[in-house]
């Protein structure tokens, strides 16, 4: 039998705003299978997504949703997750939300190793607003703000939550749906913040004026430019800067997940523990 | 009122004390003078008694996790000096358009910008008014004396659950950082009077978080119980759902006012101190309030006889006072450590343009010989 993807959706909110050809609809429904597949209900499940096409994610599930302003998910989430540990708090940013506008409660999400996961729809472009430069946009592409070409250099957000101290990071492509799915259940099971950049299609506005009208174009291109992390790591050094890893890139098991640390802070304040030193962690500086 | 407890602190340790005492459960904040030992000491008081207190990247960050966790259902705190306001701006905006109960506690510092960070100012009365773009109607309270720091703080917080809408409480730098004696409710007291928000109990299917009458808050329930709904900052239906329709649109701006204009008799609160023989209405607020007082002591020794009214409630304004005031005096002087952003105030619900004015932006607080003598030098 065909999994039924109702049960989680508000199916009165049907037709979604997103164009036709989409990838935000195939995350939404790898998502879905990943709550499935993990048992995971939907009134201990909340979504919280920003602004940008990726903003009206939360809207269409079925959980308690929160509909944030501009880049701020995380920080709302972090609100959330704190005051219930033991609930699944889940974040769904763009790649302009995420890491341009939102770019410090990204890092500080990822440095706090909160048990949160970050989903990034990625997909080069501000679809939303009609074609503005992103932090990802590849330089030479055409955008609104940048007609004549793009300049801006971009960053891997991967990379970045890596740095910034996320115990789990991972890519997948729209065009791999299973083994995106695959990867949400691990970021869903790990105890930690999981960034797990979703790449995705924009044909509509990132497509249209850089040769690839259609959503399968669009796609074409994201499978071009992306290959799994043990194909990439094989690639001499200065072809990988043109190339996306996917995969799970990332995965520290032995973490000290936040709110178990804040866990630590309410013990010493109740007279359950001493002081929390230095002794009480592996890493000192 | 109940019984009352002496206490020697200072007034950021007093709202921070208060809001613990009133069932605040959550801190999101960041570090800024003259606010910072709310932090501080909120930082002890909560993980003590399972709550949580939570230093943010920067303020904006600080307001969204405290929104957040009163989303989730939960008492919630955020601290902060008019910078840290400004930053904040934009997610108090989607507070007041999704009704989220919130307390902030701003201790006015001298501005605009980075101003004068140690020093005391009252000049964030305008911004407190409506800190973030857009139609709505705030709540602020503004304490004068230290133990109002503590009873308008656990007044900000059942104000925010009955109206669901952040409360601003501002303290000023003097009296955050004043050190004293000051009488004020048992914790007991405070915890039998919380009045917390309402919920609706019936099956989730019939759950319309914000389709509720024309002068009533919306009625959001805990998240994680059963109630599954949608906050969002966009204009939103009777479910919590993005629309344009363009009567849902209307409504729900006019609901937002009208829940609070058509309760001011809740949310009202003022002082009025030796008004009742007066000659000369002095009106003040915050800090300036306590050399306002002293300075009608000396007055009425020399036999001019002053008083005060002083607006705990800054908004609303209290109207009706205000004019009935404005008839009842013809000598009035507005005293605020601003250019006269209040006295705009005054003089719109008086309907008169006559009011002297004693104003002060130089980082000092006021001295009871700064009023008497303007007091002499206008009337």
């Amino acid at each position: 039998m065909a999994f039924n993807y109702d049960e989680y959706l508000r199916t009165n909110k049907m037709p979604t705003l997103w164009c036709w050809g989409c990838g935000d609809g195939v995350i939404l429904k790898a998502f879905i299978r990943a709550i499935d597949k993990l048992g995971i209900s939907k009134d201990d499940l909340c979504v919280v997504s920003g602004i940008g096409c990726s903003g009206r994610f939360s809207s269409y599930i079925d959980a308690n949703t929160i509909h944030t302003t501009h880049g701020r998910t995380v920080a709302f989430a972090t609100g959330v997750k704190l005051a219930n540990p033991d609930k699944t708090v889940v974040c769904v940013a763009g790649d302009g939300d995420a890491l341009a506008i939102g770019g410090n409660h990204t890092i500080h999400g990822c440095r706090r190793d909160i048990d949160i996961t970050l989903i990034v729809i990625q997909n080069f472009i501000y679809g939303l607003t009609n074609s503005q430069t992103s932090p990802t946009t590849p330089r030479g592409f055409w955008t609104v703000s940048q007609k004549v070409g793009n300049i801006d250099p971009t960053f891997d957000g991967c990379k970045l939550a890596e740095a910034a101290g996320a115990s789990f990071v991972a890519r997948e492509n729209v065009t791999s749906p299973k083994k995106l799915e695959k990867v949400l259940v691990e970021a869903l099971k790990h105890k930690g913040f999981s960034y797990v950049e979703a790449v995705s299609n924009c044909h509509i506005n990132l497509g249209r004026k850089n040769k690839m009208a259609s959503a399968m174009e669009n796609l074409d291109w994201i499978d071009s430019i992306t290959m799994p992390k043990k194909k990439w790591d094989a690639l001499p050094e200065e072809e990988k800067m043109n190339y996306l890893p996917t995969g799970i890139l990332k995965q520290d098991k032995d973490n000290l997940e936040y709110c178990e640390a804040y866990q630590m802070v309410k013990d010493a304040h109740q007279g359950k523990r001493g002081k929390i030193t230095q002794d009480d962690f592996k890493k000192k500086i | 009122m109940s019984e009352l407890r002496e206490i020697i602190s200072t007034g950021n340790d007093l709202a921070a004390i208060a809001a613990v005492d009133a069932g605040c459960m959550f801190f999101g904040g960041y570090p800024i003078t003259p606010s910072s030992e709310v932090m501080h000491t909120i930082s002890d008081l909560l993980p003590a008694v399972g709550g949580v207190a939570i230093q943010m990247e920067d303020e904006i960050g600080g307001v969204a996790a405290a929104i957040g966790a009163a989303m989730s259902g939960v008492r919630s705190l955020t601290a902060t000096s008019g910078p840290g306001m400004s930053l904040k701006a934009e997610n108090l905006g989607l507070a007041n358009m999704a009704e989220v109960p919130l307390v902030v506690v701003n201790v006015m510092r001298g501005g605009p910008s980075t101003g004068l960070p140690t020093r005391v100012a009252q000049g964030d009365i305008n911004q407190a008014k409506n800190p973030s773009h857009g139609d709505y109607k705030s709540i602020t309270l503004a304490a004068g004396n230290l133990a109002e720091c503590y009873t308008e703080v656990v007044r900000a917080f059942n104000l925010a659950d009955r109206f669901m809408t952040p409360v601003i409480v501002l303290l000023d730098e003097t009296i955050g950082h004043m050190h004293g004696k000051a009488m004020i409710p048992t914790a007991e007291a405070v915890k039998a009077g919380i009045k917390p928000r309402k919920t609706f109990d019936g099956p989730p299917e019939e759950y319309k978080p914000y389709g509720v009458a024309q002068d009533e808050p919306a009625v959001l329930n805990p998240m994680f119980t059963g109630y599954r709904y949608h906050y969002t900052g966009l204009h939103h239906d009777a479910d919590g759902f993005p629309t344009e329709e363009i009567e849902t649109c209307r409504k729900l701006i006019d609901r937002l006012f009208r829940k609070v204009d058509e309760h001011r008799d809740e949310i009202e609160l003022n002082e009025e101190y030796m008004l009742d023989d007066a000659d000369i209405l002095i009106i003040g607020y915050g800090s300036a309030s306590l050399a306002i007082k002293e300075a009608i002591n000396v007055l009425r020794e020399e036999g001019i006889k002053a008083g005060m009214f002083r607006p705990i409630t800054i908004w609303p304004s209290p109207e009706k006072r205000l004019e009935e005031l404005g008839k009842k005096f013809d000598k009035i002087l507005s005293v605020e450590l601003n250019q006269g952003q209040y006295l705009e105030e005054i003089q719109r619900c008086m309907g008169r343009k006559d009011i002297e004015k004693l104003t002060k932006t130089n980082g000092r607080p006021f001295s009871p010989a700064d009023i008497i003598e303007k007091v002499k030098e206008v009337f």
